[in-house]
C-alpha cells in the first residue's frame, strides 16, 4: 500500500507564455513533475490572455491579482481573499517588477500560513543593474564599467571614458548598443522617455552569452546551478532554444553568487565570457528565468527544491546535471470559448 | 596537439563540444582524423596511416590536414600540448 502523499497548494505568477515569457508556466511544470506531493495549482494572472491561464494540465485554477502598481495592500487583500478559498501553502512570484511588493509582503503572508522563500531588500537591491558595478567591485566578480547619469549632458564625458561601442541601459529594461556620440544621445531620449531616468551606461563586452539558472538556500549555499548557451535568440533577445553546458567556471560563480549574497531563492545569472576568457556578470535576474523547465530536464528540478525550502524542508544540494540537455521552445494556437475568457476578464477567476 | 578532453565525438561525425554549446559535423575523412586523435595518435602517424589507406599525393594530403587542424583549433576543438 502506498503512503498518503502530501497535498500542496501552490500559488504562482507569470503565466504569460507569450513570445516574451514569463517564467510561470515552466514553474508550474518542475513542480508538477515532482513525486513528493499531490500538488494543487493557483495561477495567478495580472491579464486576460495570458496562456497559462487556459493551458490544459497547468493551473488549477487562476485568479486575477491588481498589478504591482497597487500598492501592497490591494495585493495582500486580493492575496488573503484567495488564500481564504485556497489555503495556499507556497506563493512564487515570477516577475521583477512584482518582487519589491511580495518580499515586503512576505512576513505577513507567513503570519496567515503561506510560505515564501525570496531574497531580502537589501540583497534585491544590490544585485539591481544601477548598483551592479559597486556589487561586482565589492565581491570580485567581472563587471563591465558602467556609470549612471541622469542627463544627456553627462554622455559626452561618460562616452570619452568608456569609449566606443558603449551600451545604453533603461533603468528596467532594454539596451541600445551606440557607436557615436549621436546614437548614444538618441538612445538615451529613447530609454529615458520609456523607463525614466537614470540610464546606465556601460562598457561593451563582445563574446558569447551564457545563462545560469540557481537556487540559492539564504545562507550562502547553492543548491542547484545549472548553465546554459541560447543556441536560438528571437528579435527580443528571448532564448527560443538552448542547451546545458559543462564549465566549471560558470557554477564557481553562482557559487560565488550565493555565498557573497546568502541569496534566498531563485536566480539567474547573465554572464558575457569575452573574447578573452573572462566571465563578466552583466545582469542578475532575482528570479527564475524563463527557461528553467531545462534544469528539470537536466536533472536538478530548482522550482520543486524551492518550494520544500519554502515549506522548512532541508534540501541537498543537486551534484550533478545533464550536459548537452535542450530546450526548444514552440508556438501553439490553444482553442478556447467565449466563456472561458469571460470569467477571468469578468469576474477575475477561471 | 589533442582534441579537447570533454569533446563528444560520435561514430557518425557529429561533434558536441559541451563547454561551449556548439556543434558540428564532420565529413568521413574528418570523421576518422578525429577518432584516431581520440585514439591518441600523433598527426604524423595520422598523416602516415592515411597515406597508406588513400590514394593520395603525399603533399596533397600534407596540406588538408594541416587545413583540419586550423579548422580545429579556430572552433576550439583542439588544445596544443605544451
Amino acid at each position: 500500500m502506498n503512503a498518503k502523499k502530501r497535498q500542496l497548494t501552490v500559488a504562482v505568477t507569470g503565466l504569460n507564455a507569450i513570445d516574451s515569457p514569463g517564467p510561470g508556466v515552466a514553474v508550474i511544470r518542475g513542480i508538477r513533475d515532482c513525486a513528493d506531493w499531490d500538488v494543487r495549482i493557483i495561477g495567478l494572472s495580472y491579464e486576460s490572455l495570458e496562456p497559462g491561464i487556459y493551458m490544459e494540465g497547468v493551473c488549477d485554477k487562476v485568479y486575477q491579482i491588481p498589478y504591482p502598481a497597487a500598492g501592497t495592500e490591494a495585493i495582500f487583500n486580493r492575496i488573503e481573499y484567495i488564500h481564504e478559498k485556497e489555503s495556499i501553502d507556497v506563493l512564487i512570484p515570477n516577475f521583477d517588477a512584482e518582487l519589491y511588493n511580495f518580499i515586503k509582503l512576505s512576513p505577513k503572508l507567513e503570519e496567515i500560513g503561506i510560505h515564501t522563500f525570496l531574497p531580502t531588500t537589501a540583497q534585491f537591491e544590490a544585485r539591481d543593474k544601477i548598483n551592479l558595478f559597486e556589487f561586482g567591485k565589492k565581491h570580485g566578480f567581472y563587471v563591465p564599467k558602467q556609470v549612471v547619469i541622469y542627463s544627456v549632458s553627462e554622455l559626452p564625458k561618460v562616452a570619452e571614458e568608456l569609449g566606443y561601442p558603449l551600451v545604453v541601459k533603461g533603468k528596467f529594461y532594454d539596451a541600445i548598443i551606440a557607436q557615436t556620440l549621436e546614437q548614444a544621445q538618441k538612445a538615451f531620449h529613447k530609454l529615458s522617455a520609456k523607463w525614466g531616468t537614470p540610464i546606465i551606461v556601460q562598457e561593451f563586452i563582445n563574446g558569447t552569452e551564457i545563462n545560469v539558472a540557481a537556487l540559492g538556500d539564504g545562507k550562502g549555499g547553492t543548491i542547484s546551478a545549472v548553465p546554459m548557451r541560447k543556441m536560438y535568440i528571437t528579435d527580443k533577445g528571448k532564448a527560443w532554444a538552448g542547451i546545458t553546458l559543462e564549465d566549471d567556471r560558470f557554477l564557481e560563480m553562482a557559487r560565488k553568487f550565493c555565498k557573497a549574497t546568502k541569496w534566498r531563492g531563485g536566480y539567474e545569472l547573465e554572464i558575457m565570457l569575452s573574447i578573452d576568457g573572462k566571465p563578466y556578470i552583466m545582469e542578475v535576474n532575482p528570479r527564475f528565468p524563463a527557461w528553467i523547465y531545462l534544469t528539470v530536464g537536466a536533472g536538478q528540478n530548482q522550482p520543486a527544491a524551492l518550494v520544500k525550502m519554502a515549506m522548512g524542508h532541508d534540501v541537498k544540494p543537486y551534484d550533478k546535471y545533464a550536459i548537452g540537455k535542450l530546450f526548444i521552445r514552440y508556438s501553439w494556437d490553444l482553442i478556447t470559448d467565449i466563456e472561458d475568457f469571460q470569467k477571468i476578464s469578468a469576474f477575475g477567476e477561471y | 596537439m589533442k582534441l579537447n578532453k570533454n569533446l563528444a565525438v560520435s561514430e557518425t561525425g557529429f561533434i558536441f563540444n559541451p563547454t561551449s554549446g556548439d556543434s558540428f559535423t564532420a565529413n568521413e575523412i574528418g570523421t576518422e582524423i578525429i577518432n584516431l586523435m581520440k585514439e591518441s595518435k600523433s598527426i604524423a602517424d595520422i598523416k602516415t596511416a592515411l597515406l597508406d589507406k588513400y590514394d593520395v599525393e603525399g603533399n596533397q594530403l600534407e596540406k588538408d590536414v594541416d587545413d583540419f587542424m586550423v579548422l580545429l583549433r579556430d572552433n576550439n576543438l583542439i588544445q596544443y600540448e605544451r
